[in-house]
């Protein structure tokens, strides 16, 4: 009897939003111990079951407090073994925060663990892990999406009351996405990235992953600012002002890019997003078909770019001052490493890195364009709902395809948010919502409106 | 565009990543893929495009030129795979 109270306890308490637990500790009607001590029981059960966590701290297992939060391994954590989800990395102990760090402690949240994810973020299904992939908590067998693959599945599954994970190319929204709930990427230069084991330097962001678009809100409100530490990290700071947050969309133009619903993109997918913004047009937002002509080019141009940066900023890891030697890094990141350094290299530099460049101007010109004419632009995350585990792992070119949505908020630098919008077959479908550069608050905004005139959040995984 | 693993070998030795023969061959053939497929921007007009590396547009951006606290020597050491004396241990570069 006692047994299935504190089960039902624990499930309860784990189901709460961020915003719900601040308002039942402030209620005083649990405590931090009981919140902690509730989560980590549900990690004892639930994790070996779907790797989302590498690390769990000891030291808030023995003093339980403040408000646990999931942070990706990418991210570094004072103390805190942090791996990057690398076996260079398998004994590496950080002698300082991440800015986000401190920022979220500042608050009161404390670090629950630290997340599993593709190795060096290169990746966009959690199977480049040094340390076996993470599982979609929908179905065991189905990737949970990457990089930030631990996080996304922390939150799905209950683990956590947020999570954090960064997105160089929709490394938090591929994951949101696949596992049903919210992904926020910043635009670029609102979050500090001092901290985050850098990818691509002008393409990375930290933001939230969360149950909810009012988590995000408030994650993002934590997290953003500069610190002195981030060169592109911008003197503006998010706060939303509550005046301006509306019920409905009346007065707001919502742009479909007709290349996101070209081909490649599944049916069912389709569907679901289709009915989503019909859903926003009842709500009152006016549909406007919109072109964002360079759309194709625009794997091409990302996997020049970024492998390039990634070449020059894994110079770093020469295993003299910490972590492993270099013949240990993963496939993936071999790579990237010899694309970009190749791209690079003199001979190559005008035809491949010079001209990505190039296209990205052109990129991000589409997007200021449309901008001109809409608010915000909205379609899929993802072409496909979950696939297999094992399925997309051999070709690394089928996997680099699977971005094709996400990589351009990354190119132009703008914001973008994945929010639950409905299922194909059991299996979670983000929809899309992209802002203009630093008008996170508008695609927050029309997220919660849609968030709250429907239910999908009420649905959880059955693990 | 085709890779051959001779290519992949300098490449990797400008990385500085040690492969294997076999691994030399299975990056040709992967890197050759890849690069062949990048190579549709050539069909995209960039006459007249400036490129984008950063897209906040800042530059330069400066700080006073004051000491702030950083990491201490045993901090920074606490990794390190060989220390000595408070240092770093590395290969020799001027060694015969």
């Amino acid at each position: 009897m006692q047994n299935s109270k504190l089960q039902s306890k624990i499930q309860n308490l784990t189901e709460l939003t961020l915003t719900e637990t601040l308002k039942g500790l402030e209620d005083k009607a649990f405590s931090e111990k009981e919140l902690n001590e509730a989560y980590f029981e549900k990690i004892t059960i639930l994790n070996p079951k779907i790797n989302a966590f590498l690390t769990i701290s000891e030291d808030l297992q023995k003093n339980p407090r403040g408000i646990p939060a999931a942070i990706k391994d990418s991210i570094l954590t004072k103390n805190i073994k942090t791996t990057a989800g690398s076996k260079i990395l398998s004994n590496f102990i950080p002698p300082y925060n991440a800015t986000v760090i401190n920022k979220l402690e500042e608050q009161g949240v404390s670090v629950l663990g630290k997340t599993n994810c593709d190795e060096f973020t290169m990746g966009s299904s959690g199977e480049n892990s040094a340390f076996g992939p993470t599982k979609n908590p929908w179905n065991l067998e189905k990737v949970p999406g990457g990089s930030s693959s631990g996080s996304a599945a922390a939150v799905a599954a209950d683990l956590c009351t947020f999570a954090l994970g960064t997105d160089t190319g929709g490394s938090i929204r591929m994951p949101a996405s696949l596992c049903g709930i919210v992904g926020l990427k910043p635009s670029y230069g609102r979050v500090s990235r001092y901290g985050a084991i850098a990818m691509a330097s002008s393409f990375d962001q930290i933001g939230p992953i969360t149950k909810t678009v009012g988590d995000a809100r408030l994650v993002l409100e934590w997290i953003c600012g500069p610190d002195g530490f981030d060169s592109n990290c911008a003197s503006s700071k998010f706060k939303v002002q509550s005046s301006k947050l509306r019920n409905d969309l009346k007065g707001l133009k919502i742009g479909l890019p007709k290349e996101y619903f070209g081909k490649g993109l599944d049916k069912g997918v389709e569907k679901v997003v289709r009915e989503a913004i019909k859903k926003l047009e009842e709500l009152g937002a006016e549909i406007v078909e919109v072109s964002l002509p360079h759309t194709e080019y625009g794997i091409a141009a990302y996997y020049i770019l970024v492998p390039s940066e990634i070449s020059s900023n894994y110079a770093r890891f020469d295993g003299i001052r910490y972590g492993g030697t270099r013949v240990d890094f993963g496939e993936e990141v071999k790579r990237r490493i010899m694309l970009g350094t190749y791209s690079l290299s003199s001979g190559y530099y005008d035809d491949y890195y010079a001209k990505a460049a190039k296209v990205r101007t052109l990129i991000k010109q589409d997007f200021e364009k449309v901008f001109e004419k809409v608010d915000v632009i909205v379609g899929p995350v993802s072409p496909t709902t979950a696939w297999n585990l094992g399925e997309k792992a051999q070709d690394p070119l089928t996997m680099y395809l699977s971005d094709v949505y996400t990589i351009t908020a990354n190119l132009a630098g703008i914001p973008g948010l994945s929010l639950p919008c409905g299922f194909v077959d059991g299996l979670p479908v983000g929809l899309q919502i992209l802002g203009k550069y630093m008008d996170e608050e508008t695609i927050l905004n029309v997220g919660e409106v849609y968030e709250q005139a429907t239910e999908w959040r009420k649905e959880k995984p059955k693990l | 565009m085709k890779l051959t693993s001779d290519q992949v070998k300098k490449v990797a030795k400008l990385a500085n990543l040690p492969l294997t023969p076999q691994e030399e061959e299975k990056y040709s053939e992967q890197l050759s893929k890849i690069l062949g497929y990048v190579e549709q921007l050539n069909q995209v007009d960039t006459s007249n495009v400036e490129p984008t590396f950063n897209v906040t547009g800042l530059n330069n951006v400066m700080r006073e030129d004051e000491a702030i606290p950083s990491l201490s020597q045993q901090e920074a050491l606490l990794n390190a795979p060989q220390k000595k004396e408070g240092m770093f241990v590395t290969k020799g570069v001027f060694e015969e």
